[in-house]
Protein backbone atom coordinates (compact mmCIF):
# COMPACT_ATOMS: atom_id res chain seq x y z
CA UNK A 1 0.00 0.00 0.00
CA UNK A 2 1.55 3.21 -1.00
CA UNK A 3 2.39 5.42 2.12
CA UNK A 4 0.69 8.67 1.50
CA UNK A 5 -2.48 6.82 1.40
CA UNK A 6 -2.46 5.46 4.74
CA UNK A 7 -2.82 9.03 6.70
CA UNK A 8 -5.78 10.07 5.26
CA UNK A 9 -7.68 7.12 5.90
CA UNK A 10 -6.59 7.36 9.06
CA UNK A 11 -7.29 10.66 9.66
CA UNK A 12 -10.65 9.76 8.61
CA UNK A 13 -11.20 6.75 10.53
CA UNK A 14 -10.45 9.02 13.89
CA UNK A 15 -12.80 12.07 12.82
CA UNK A 16 -15.37 9.33 11.22
CA UNK A 17 -15.02 7.83 14.92
CA UNK A 18 -14.90 10.85 16.98
CA UNK A 19 -17.95 12.27 15.00
CA UNK A 20 -15.75 15.33 14.24
CA UNK A 21 -15.43 17.84 11.17
CA UNK A 22 -12.12 15.73 9.32
CA UNK A 23 -10.39 19.12 8.61
CA UNK A 24 -10.05 19.49 12.64
CA UNK A 25 -8.12 16.12 12.99
CA UNK A 26 -4.30 16.53 11.67
CA UNK A 27 -0.91 13.94 11.81
CA UNK A 28 0.09 16.44 14.69
CA UNK A 29 -3.52 16.60 16.40
CA UNK A 30 -2.71 15.48 20.47
CA UNK A 31 -5.68 13.36 21.98
CA UNK A 32 -6.15 16.09 24.09
CA UNK A 33 -7.25 18.43 21.71
CA UNK A 34 -8.96 15.77 19.72
CA UNK A 35 -10.75 15.11 23.44
CA UNK A 36 -9.87 11.35 22.85
CA UNK A 37 -9.89 9.06 26.31
CA UNK A 38 -8.30 5.75 26.45
CA UNK A 39 -11.81 4.14 25.77
CA UNK A 40 -12.10 6.87 22.45
CA UNK A 41 -8.54 5.41 21.78
CA UNK A 42 -9.99 1.95 21.81
CA UNK A 43 -13.19 2.97 19.34
CA UNK A 44 -10.48 4.27 16.94
CA UNK A 45 -8.42 1.36 17.44
CA UNK A 46 -11.28 -0.55 16.14
CA UNK A 47 -12.42 1.27 13.37
CA UNK A 48 -8.21 1.04 12.19
CA UNK A 49 -8.55 -2.92 12.74
CA UNK A 50 -11.29 -2.57 10.02
CA UNK A 51 -10.59 -0.20 7.65
CA UNK A 52 -7.53 -2.06 6.93
CA UNK A 53 -7.81 -5.56 7.99
CA UNK A 54 -5.10 -5.54 10.61
CA UNK A 55 -4.87 -6.92 14.04
CA UNK A 56 -3.74 -4.32 16.80
CA UNK A 57 -2.23 -6.00 20.20
CA UNK A 58 -2.82 -4.82 23.60
CA UNK A 59 1.01 -3.83 24.08
CA UNK A 60 0.76 -1.91 20.86
CA UNK A 61 -2.18 0.03 22.26
CA UNK A 62 -0.59 0.91 25.50
CA UNK A 63 1.79 2.91 24.10
CA UNK A 64 -0.76 4.62 21.76
CA UNK A 65 -0.66 8.25 22.47
CA UNK A 66 -1.06 10.15 19.92
CA UNK A 67 -2.38 10.25 16.07
CA UNK A 68 0.99 10.29 15.07
CA UNK A 69 1.57 6.85 16.71
CA UNK A 70 -1.75 5.61 15.61
CA UNK A 71 -0.48 6.42 11.82
CA UNK A 72 2.84 4.85 12.22
CA UNK A 73 1.36 1.95 13.98
CA UNK A 74 -1.02 1.33 11.01
CA UNK A 75 2.61 2.01 9.00
CA UNK A 76 4.02 -0.66 10.44
CA UNK A 77 1.16 -3.27 10.55
CA UNK A 78 0.57 -2.75 7.06
CA UNK A 79 3.87 -3.68 5.97
CA UNK A 80 4.75 -0.10 4.35
CA UNK A 81 8.44 1.34 5.49
CA UNK B 1 -32.72 -0.45 63.49
CA UNK B 2 -32.05 -3.73 63.92
CA UNK B 3 -28.19 -5.18 63.84
CA UNK B 4 -28.01 -7.84 60.82
CA UNK B 5 -25.56 -10.92 60.91
CA UNK B 6 -24.53 -13.44 58.47
CA UNK B 7 -25.48 -16.95 59.49
CA UNK B 8 -24.57 -18.83 56.27
CA UNK B 9 -21.51 -18.68 53.76
CA UNK B 10 -21.84 -20.35 50.30
CA UNK B 11 -19.18 -20.24 48.13
CA UNK B 12 -18.15 -21.80 44.48
CA UNK B 13 -15.07 -20.44 42.76
CA UNK B 14 -12.16 -20.99 40.46
CA UNK B 15 -10.20 -21.40 44.52
CA UNK B 16 -12.69 -23.60 45.94
CA UNK B 17 -16.21 -25.50 45.01
CA UNK B 18 -17.39 -25.10 48.71
CA UNK B 19 -16.92 -22.57 51.26
CA UNK B 20 -14.06 -24.50 53.16
CA UNK B 21 -11.79 -25.31 50.08
CA UNK B 22 -12.69 -21.36 49.03
CA UNK B 23 -11.52 -20.21 52.64
CA UNK B 24 -8.33 -22.45 52.08
CA UNK B 25 -7.21 -21.07 49.31
CA UNK B 26 -7.17 -17.82 50.49
CA UNK B 27 -5.10 -18.26 53.35
CA UNK B 28 -2.58 -20.20 50.82
CA UNK B 29 -2.67 -17.96 48.45
CA UNK B 30 -3.12 -20.15 45.74
CA UNK B 31 -4.45 -18.76 42.34
CA UNK B 32 -7.47 -20.41 40.15
CA UNK B 33 -6.27 -18.86 37.23
CA UNK B 34 -4.78 -21.58 34.16
CA UNK B 35 -5.78 -21.45 30.60
CA UNK B 36 -9.35 -21.48 28.83
CA UNK B 37 -10.31 -25.26 28.97
CA UNK B 38 -12.80 -24.78 26.16
CA UNK B 39 -10.56 -25.26 23.14
CA UNK B 40 -13.33 -23.45 21.28
CA UNK B 41 -11.74 -20.14 23.03
CA UNK B 42 -7.61 -20.77 21.76
CA UNK B 43 -7.76 -18.08 19.07
CA UNK B 44 -8.73 -14.98 21.60
CA UNK B 45 -5.84 -12.54 22.27
CA UNK B 46 -5.96 -13.54 26.09
CA UNK B 47 -5.82 -17.13 27.48
CA UNK B 48 -5.95 -17.32 30.82
CA UNK B 49 -9.57 -17.53 33.15
CA UNK B 50 -10.40 -18.51 36.79
CA UNK B 51 -12.75 -20.93 35.90
CA UNK B 52 -14.56 -23.44 38.17
CA UNK B 53 -13.02 -26.56 36.89
CA UNK B 54 -14.71 -30.16 37.57
CA UNK B 55 -18.42 -29.20 37.99
CA UNK B 56 -20.66 -31.44 37.23
CA UNK B 57 -24.01 -29.97 37.16
CA UNK B 58 -25.25 -33.98 37.46
CA UNK B 59 -23.40 -33.68 41.06
CA UNK B 60 -25.59 -31.31 42.28
CA UNK B 61 -28.79 -31.56 40.31
CA UNK B 62 -31.60 -34.23 38.97
CA UNK B 63 -30.50 -34.09 34.95
CA UNK B 64 -33.91 -32.58 33.87
CA UNK B 65 -33.45 -29.88 36.73
CA UNK B 66 -29.67 -29.38 35.09
CA UNK B 67 -30.86 -28.58 31.73
CA UNK B 68 -33.53 -25.98 32.92
CA UNK B 69 -31.00 -24.02 34.03
CA UNK B 70 -28.11 -22.08 32.93
CA UNK B 71 -24.18 -22.59 34.68
CA UNK B 72 -24.63 -19.51 35.92
CA UNK B 73 -28.22 -19.96 37.79
CA UNK B 74 -26.80 -23.52 38.93
CA UNK B 75 -23.95 -21.88 40.98
CA UNK B 76 -26.25 -19.99 42.52
CA UNK B 77 -28.09 -22.53 43.73
CA UNK B 78 -24.89 -24.71 44.67
CA UNK B 79 -24.31 -21.58 46.70
CA UNK B 80 -27.24 -20.95 48.58
CA UNK B 81 -27.80 -24.50 49.62
CA UNK B 82 -24.26 -24.40 51.11
CA UNK B 83 -25.21 -21.33 52.91
CA UNK B 84 -28.70 -22.18 53.76
CA UNK B 85 -26.75 -25.82 55.55
CA UNK B 86 -24.41 -23.49 57.52
CA UNK B 87 -27.13 -21.28 58.93
CA UNK B 88 -28.77 -24.19 60.16
CA UNK B 89 -32.45 -22.50 59.68
CA UNK B 90 -35.49 -24.39 59.28
CA UNK B 91 -37.87 -23.21 57.41
CA UNK B 92 -41.39 -22.91 58.85
CA UNK B 93 -44.73 -21.58 56.29
CA UNK B 94 -44.23 -18.25 58.48
CA UNK B 95 -40.63 -17.72 57.50
CA UNK B 96 -40.86 -19.09 54.13
CA UNK B 97 -43.21 -15.69 53.76
CA UNK B 98 -40.98 -13.30 55.18
CA UNK B 99 -37.52 -14.48 53.49
CA UNK B 100 -36.16 -12.14 50.57
CA UNK B 101 -34.25 -13.05 47.85
CA UNK B 102 -32.14 -10.56 46.63
CA UNK B 103 -28.97 -12.11 44.22
CA UNK B 104 -26.71 -10.08 41.72
CA UNK B 105 -25.47 -10.69 38.19
CA UNK B 106 -24.00 -8.93 35.53
CA UNK B 107 -24.53 -11.08 32.18
CA UNK B 108 -27.23 -13.66 33.92
CA UNK B 109 -27.60 -16.36 31.07
CA UNK B 110 -26.41 -15.35 28.58
CA UNK B 111 -24.24 -18.44 27.82
CA UNK B 112 -27.16 -20.04 26.54
CA UNK B 113 -28.33 -16.76 24.99
CA UNK B 114 -25.01 -17.29 23.35
CA UNK B 115 -25.53 -20.89 22.26
CA UNK B 116 -29.19 -20.25 20.95
CA UNK B 117 -28.05 -17.23 18.99
CA UNK B 118 -25.40 -19.42 17.10
CA UNK B 119 -27.66 -22.16 16.04
CA UNK B 120 -29.72 -19.57 14.47
CA UNK B 121 -27.27 -16.95 13.46
CA UNK B 122 -24.84 -18.81 12.00
CA UNK B 123 -25.88 -22.70 11.84
CA UNK B 124 -29.00 -21.65 10.27
CA UNK B 125 -30.95 -23.47 12.33
CA UNK B 126 -34.76 -22.99 12.33
CA UNK B 127 -35.37 -22.35 16.09
CA UNK B 128 -33.91 -22.14 19.56
CA UNK B 129 -34.39 -23.68 22.38
CA UNK B 130 -37.88 -22.68 24.32
CA UNK B 131 -35.80 -22.47 27.57
CA UNK B 132 -33.72 -19.92 25.93
CA UNK B 133 -35.50 -16.80 27.73
CA UNK B 134 -36.32 -18.02 31.51
CA UNK B 135 -32.38 -19.56 31.36
CA UNK B 136 -31.18 -16.55 30.08
CA UNK B 137 -33.11 -14.18 32.25
CA UNK B 138 -30.86 -12.38 34.69
CA UNK B 139 -33.57 -12.92 37.82
CA UNK B 140 -32.88 -16.92 36.86
CA UNK B 141 -30.88 -17.56 40.01
CA UNK B 142 -33.07 -15.84 42.44
CA UNK B 143 -36.30 -17.56 41.07
CA UNK B 144 -34.43 -20.99 41.18
CA UNK B 145 -33.67 -20.25 44.92
CA UNK B 146 -36.97 -19.58 45.58
CA UNK B 147 -38.45 -22.51 43.98
CA UNK B 148 -35.56 -24.77 45.90
CA UNK B 149 -36.60 -23.97 48.87
CA UNK B 150 -40.48 -22.44 48.47
CA UNK B 151 -39.12 -18.99 49.42
CA UNK B 152 -42.54 -16.24 48.84
CA UNK B 153 -41.34 -13.58 50.27
CA UNK B 154 -39.50 -10.24 47.67
CA UNK B 155 -37.00 -11.70 45.04
CA UNK B 156 -35.35 -9.80 42.57
CA UNK B 157 -31.96 -9.37 41.21
CA UNK B 158 -29.85 -6.27 40.90
CA UNK B 159 -27.35 -5.65 37.82
CA UNK B 160 -25.20 -3.03 37.96
CA UNK B 161 -21.79 -4.98 36.10
CA UNK B 162 -19.06 -5.53 38.23
CA UNK B 163 -20.90 -4.50 41.42
CA UNK B 164 -24.27 -6.10 40.88
CA UNK B 165 -24.02 -8.11 44.16
CA UNK B 166 -22.38 -5.54 46.47
CA UNK B 167 -25.67 -3.54 45.54
CA UNK B 168 -27.74 -6.99 46.45
CA UNK B 169 -26.17 -7.56 49.37
CA UNK B 170 -26.55 -3.64 50.71
CA UNK B 171 -30.48 -3.92 49.33
CA UNK B 172 -30.88 -7.23 51.29
CA UNK B 173 -29.16 -5.68 54.51
CA UNK B 174 -31.02 -2.65 54.45
CA UNK B 175 -34.31 -4.79 54.27
CA UNK B 176 -32.92 -7.33 57.02
CA UNK B 177 -32.16 -4.34 59.05
CA UNK B 178 -35.63 -1.93 58.39
CA UNK B 179 -37.58 -4.99 59.11
CA UNK B 180 -39.18 -5.61 55.88
CA UNK B 181 -37.89 -9.15 55.92
CA UNK B 182 -36.93 -11.12 58.48
CA UNK B 183 -34.40 -13.39 56.76
CA UNK B 184 -32.53 -12.89 53.43
CA UNK B 185 -30.52 -15.13 50.61
CA UNK B 186 -28.31 -12.67 49.10
CA UNK B 187 -25.20 -12.86 46.98
CA UNK B 188 -24.22 -13.27 42.98
CA UNK B 189 -23.63 -15.25 40.62
CA UNK B 190 -22.05 -15.07 37.05
CA UNK B 191 -20.94 -17.69 34.30
CA UNK B 192 -19.49 -15.50 31.43
CA UNK B 193 -17.50 -17.48 29.73
CA UNK B 194 -19.13 -17.96 26.20
CA UNK B 195 -17.45 -16.73 23.08
CA UNK B 196 -19.40 -13.75 22.47
CA UNK B 197 -18.68 -12.83 25.88
CA UNK B 198 -15.06 -13.05 25.79
CA UNK B 199 -15.23 -11.40 22.58
CA UNK B 200 -16.38 -8.55 23.61
CA UNK B 201 -13.84 -8.50 26.30
CA UNK B 202 -11.17 -8.76 24.17
CA UNK B 203 -12.83 -6.16 21.88
CA UNK B 204 -12.76 -3.92 25.23
CA UNK B 205 -8.76 -4.58 25.56
CA UNK B 206 -8.82 -4.84 29.73
CA UNK B 207 -8.14 -8.07 29.73
CA UNK B 208 -4.52 -9.28 30.77
CA UNK B 209 -2.92 -11.32 28.12
CA UNK B 210 -1.34 -12.79 31.26
CA UNK B 211 -2.37 -12.93 34.96
CA UNK B 212 -3.96 -10.03 37.07
CA UNK B 213 -1.40 -8.62 38.96
CA UNK B 214 -3.37 -5.70 41.25
CA UNK B 215 -1.47 -2.74 42.27
CA UNK B 216 1.61 -3.92 40.79
CA UNK B 217 3.56 -1.96 38.22
CA UNK B 218 3.85 -5.14 36.10
CA UNK B 219 -0.36 -5.31 35.81
CA UNK B 220 -1.24 -5.26 31.98
CA UNK B 221 -5.64 -6.29 32.66
CA UNK B 222 -8.16 -8.61 34.67
CA UNK B 223 -8.67 -12.18 34.13
CA UNK B 224 -12.13 -13.15 33.86
CA UNK B 225 -13.23 -15.59 36.78
CA UNK B 226 -16.85 -17.28 37.33
CA UNK B 227 -18.27 -18.35 40.34
CA UNK B 228 -21.04 -17.70 43.43
CA UNK B 229 -21.31 -16.95 46.57
CA UNK B 230 -24.53 -16.44 48.88
CA UNK B 231 -25.20 -15.41 52.43
CA UNK B 232 -28.15 -16.31 54.80
CA UNK B 233 -28.44 -12.97 56.40
CA UNK B 234 -30.74 -12.33 59.80
CA UNK B 235 -31.18 -9.93 62.58
CA UNK B 236 -28.79 -11.11 65.42
CA UNK B 237 -31.70 -10.99 67.87
CA UNK B 238 -33.28 -13.68 65.50
CA UNK B 239 -29.83 -15.55 65.38
CA UNK B 240 -29.16 -15.52 68.90
CA UNK B 241 -32.67 -16.67 69.82
CA UNK B 242 -32.67 -19.46 67.45
CA UNK B 243 -29.27 -20.22 69.20
CA UNK B 244 -27.03 -20.05 65.72
CA UNK B 245 -23.75 -18.91 65.52
CA UNK B 246 -23.41 -15.38 63.19
CA UNK B 247 -20.26 -15.43 61.45
CA UNK B 248 -19.71 -11.68 61.22
CA UNK B 249 -22.03 -8.39 61.06
CA UNK B 250 -22.72 -6.30 57.86
CA UNK B 251 -22.37 -2.98 59.80
CA UNK B 252 -22.99 -0.63 57.31
CA UNK B 253 -23.01 -0.07 53.39
CA UNK B 254 -22.11 2.75 51.15
CA UNK B 255 -23.68 3.38 47.37
CA UNK B 256 -22.59 6.22 45.19
CA UNK B 257 -22.60 7.03 41.26
CA UNK B 258 -19.53 8.94 39.57
CA UNK B 259 -21.50 10.85 36.83
CA UNK B 260 -17.86 10.94 35.39
CA UNK B 261 -17.17 8.41 32.38
CA UNK B 262 -18.95 5.16 31.39
CA UNK B 263 -15.90 3.42 32.04
CA UNK B 264 -12.92 5.17 33.84
CA UNK B 265 -13.72 5.50 37.16
CA UNK B 266 -13.42 8.59 39.51
CA UNK B 267 -11.48 8.36 43.00
CA UNK B 268 -14.00 10.46 44.30
CA UNK B 269 -17.14 8.64 43.82
CA UNK B 270 -15.60 5.75 45.17
CA UNK B 271 -14.29 7.54 48.34
CA UNK B 272 -17.92 8.77 48.56
CA UNK B 273 -19.24 5.66 49.02
CA UNK B 274 -16.15 4.33 51.34
CA UNK B 275 -17.24 7.23 53.72
CA UNK B 276 -20.68 6.44 53.47
CA UNK B 277 -20.23 2.48 54.40
CA UNK B 278 -18.24 4.28 57.16
CA UNK B 279 -20.67 6.29 58.67
CA UNK B 280 -23.23 3.87 57.84
CA UNK B 281 -21.68 1.72 60.17
CA UNK B 282 -21.18 4.09 62.64
CA UNK B 283 -17.53 4.03 63.02
CA UNK B 284 -14.45 6.43 62.37
CA UNK B 285 -11.92 5.42 59.63
CA UNK B 286 -9.16 4.63 61.70
CA UNK B 287 -11.26 1.32 63.01
CA UNK B 288 -11.16 -0.39 59.38
CA UNK B 289 -8.31 -2.92 59.59
CA UNK B 290 -8.70 -4.75 56.42
CA UNK B 291 -9.67 -3.46 52.79
CA UNK B 292 -10.26 -6.29 50.32
CA UNK B 293 -9.90 -4.08 47.51
CA UNK B 294 -11.99 -4.03 43.82
CA UNK B 295 -8.59 -4.46 42.73
CA UNK B 296 -9.20 -5.24 38.94
CA UNK B 297 -5.46 -5.32 37.90
CA UNK B 298 -6.42 -2.64 34.97
CA UNK B 299 -4.28 0.23 34.17
CA UNK B 300 -6.64 2.77 35.35
CA UNK B 301 -8.49 0.92 38.45
CA UNK B 302 -5.49 -0.12 40.24
CA UNK B 303 -4.56 3.64 41.08
CA UNK B 304 -7.81 5.38 40.83
CA UNK B 305 -9.14 3.14 43.33
CA UNK B 306 -5.47 4.07 45.50
CA UNK B 307 -6.67 7.83 45.35
CA UNK B 308 -10.24 6.57 46.84
CA UNK B 309 -8.56 5.33 49.97
CA UNK B 310 -6.43 8.09 50.43
CA UNK B 311 -9.39 10.02 49.69
CA UNK B 312 -11.32 8.61 52.63
CA UNK B 313 -9.01 7.67 54.78
CA UNK B 314 -6.58 9.96 54.67
CA UNK B 315 -2.99 8.76 56.56
CA UNK B 316 -4.86 5.55 57.94
CA UNK B 317 -4.77 4.26 54.25
CA UNK B 318 -1.10 3.28 54.99
CA UNK B 319 -1.51 1.80 58.58
CA UNK B 320 -4.21 -1.08 57.29
CA UNK B 321 -3.66 -4.22 54.85
CA UNK B 322 -5.49 -4.19 51.25
CA UNK B 323 -6.02 -6.95 48.88
CA UNK B 324 -7.11 -7.84 45.89
CA UNK B 325 -8.07 -11.11 46.08
CA UNK B 326 -9.25 -11.37 42.11
CA UNK B 327 -5.66 -12.61 41.80
CA UNK B 328 -6.97 -15.60 42.94
CA UNK B 329 -10.82 -16.17 41.81
CA UNK B 330 -10.78 -13.89 39.19
CA UNK B 331 -12.92 -10.62 38.39
CA UNK B 332 -16.40 -12.49 38.87
CA UNK B 333 -18.06 -9.49 37.15
CA UNK B 334 -21.83 -9.46 38.79
CA UNK B 335 -20.65 -12.16 41.50
CA UNK B 336 -17.31 -10.55 42.38
CA UNK B 337 -19.21 -8.21 45.21
CA UNK B 338 -20.06 -11.39 46.87
CA UNK B 339 -17.23 -13.38 46.63
CA UNK B 340 -15.06 -11.03 47.73
CA UNK B 341 -17.03 -10.49 50.59
CA UNK B 342 -17.00 -13.57 51.33
CA UNK B 343 -13.52 -13.72 51.80
CA UNK B 344 -13.34 -10.65 53.66
CA UNK B 345 -16.12 -12.22 55.95
CA UNK B 346 -13.30 -15.48 56.23
CA UNK B 347 -10.57 -12.80 56.79
CA UNK B 348 -12.15 -11.48 59.81
CA UNK B 349 -13.73 -14.83 61.37
CA UNK B 350 -10.07 -16.24 60.81
CA UNK B 351 -7.75 -13.78 61.41
CA UNK B 352 -6.32 -14.60 58.10
CA UNK B 353 -5.92 -11.87 55.86
CA UNK B 354 -5.91 -13.06 51.96
CA UNK B 355 -3.16 -11.42 49.76
CA UNK B 356 -2.64 -10.18 46.71
CA UNK B 357 -1.36 -12.59 44.25
CA UNK B 358 1.19 -12.23 41.23
CA UNK B 359 2.23 -9.43 42.74
CA UNK B 360 5.90 -8.39 41.52
CA UNK B 361 6.43 -4.46 42.48
CA UNK B 362 5.07 -1.30 43.55
CA UNK B 363 3.59 1.10 41.28
CA UNK B 364 4.23 4.64 42.47
CA UNK B 365 0.76 5.58 41.08
CA UNK B 366 -0.63 2.91 43.36
CA UNK B 367 1.54 4.88 45.96
CA UNK B 368 2.70 3.34 49.49
CA UNK B 369 0.05 1.21 50.43
CA UNK B 370 0.68 -2.32 52.12
CA UNK B 371 -1.08 -4.95 49.47
CA UNK B 372 -0.32 -7.73 51.60
CA UNK B 373 1.93 -9.19 48.16
CA UNK B 374 1.54 -12.39 47.47
CA UNK B 375 1.76 -14.03 51.32
CA UNK B 376 -1.42 -13.59 53.67
CA UNK B 377 -1.03 -12.73 57.09
CA UNK B 378 -2.69 -12.89 60.68
CA UNK B 379 -3.90 -10.10 62.19
CA UNK B 380 -7.12 -9.34 64.29
CA UNK B 381 -9.13 -6.97 62.76
CA UNK B 382 -12.34 -5.43 64.08
CA UNK B 383 -13.71 -4.08 60.74
CA UNK B 384 -13.15 -4.39 57.05
CA UNK B 385 -14.97 -3.14 53.82
CA UNK B 386 -15.34 -4.81 50.52
CA UNK B 387 -15.08 -2.63 47.40
CA UNK B 388 -16.97 -2.75 44.40
CA UNK B 389 -16.78 -0.07 41.73
CA UNK B 390 -18.34 -0.72 37.77
CA UNK B 391 -18.20 -0.18 35.12
CA UNK B 392 -20.92 3.15 34.41
CA UNK B 393 -19.33 4.49 37.48
CA UNK B 394 -21.70 2.44 40.14
CA UNK B 395 -19.72 1.95 43.40
CA UNK B 396 -21.25 0.20 46.17
CA UNK B 397 -18.95 -0.05 49.19
CA UNK B 398 -19.96 -2.87 52.43
CA UNK B 399 -18.64 -2.93 55.45
CA UNK B 400 -18.27 -5.62 57.65
CA UNK B 401 -17.54 -6.34 61.68
CA UNK B 402 -15.57 -9.40 63.20
CA UNK B 403 -18.36 -10.54 65.96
Amino acid sequence: MPEDEITPRVLRIIAETQRKDPDTVTVDSSFEELGIDSMDAVNIIFGLENEFNINVPDEEVRNIKSVRDMVEGVRKLCGAS
Amino acid sequence: MRRVVVTGIGVISAIGRNRSEFEQSLREGRSGIGQFTNPAFSELRFQNAAEVLGFSPEEHFAPKDADMLDRFAQFAIVAAREAVAQSGIEWTPALKENTAIITGSCVGGKNTEDQGFWDVYKMGKPRVHPMTIPKTMANAGASAISLEFGITGPAFTISTACASSAHAIAQAFNMVRMGQCEVALTGGSEAPFSFGILKAWEAMRVVSPTVCRPFSKQRDGMTLGEGAAMFVIESLERAVARGARPIAEIAGSGMSSDAHHITQPSPEGAAKAIRMALSDAGIEAERTGYVNAHGTGTTVNDPSETQALLLAFGDHARRFAVSSTKAMHGHTLGAAGAIESAATILALSTGVLPPTLNYIEADPLCGDLDFLPNHACKADVEYAISNSFAFGGLNAVLAFRRL
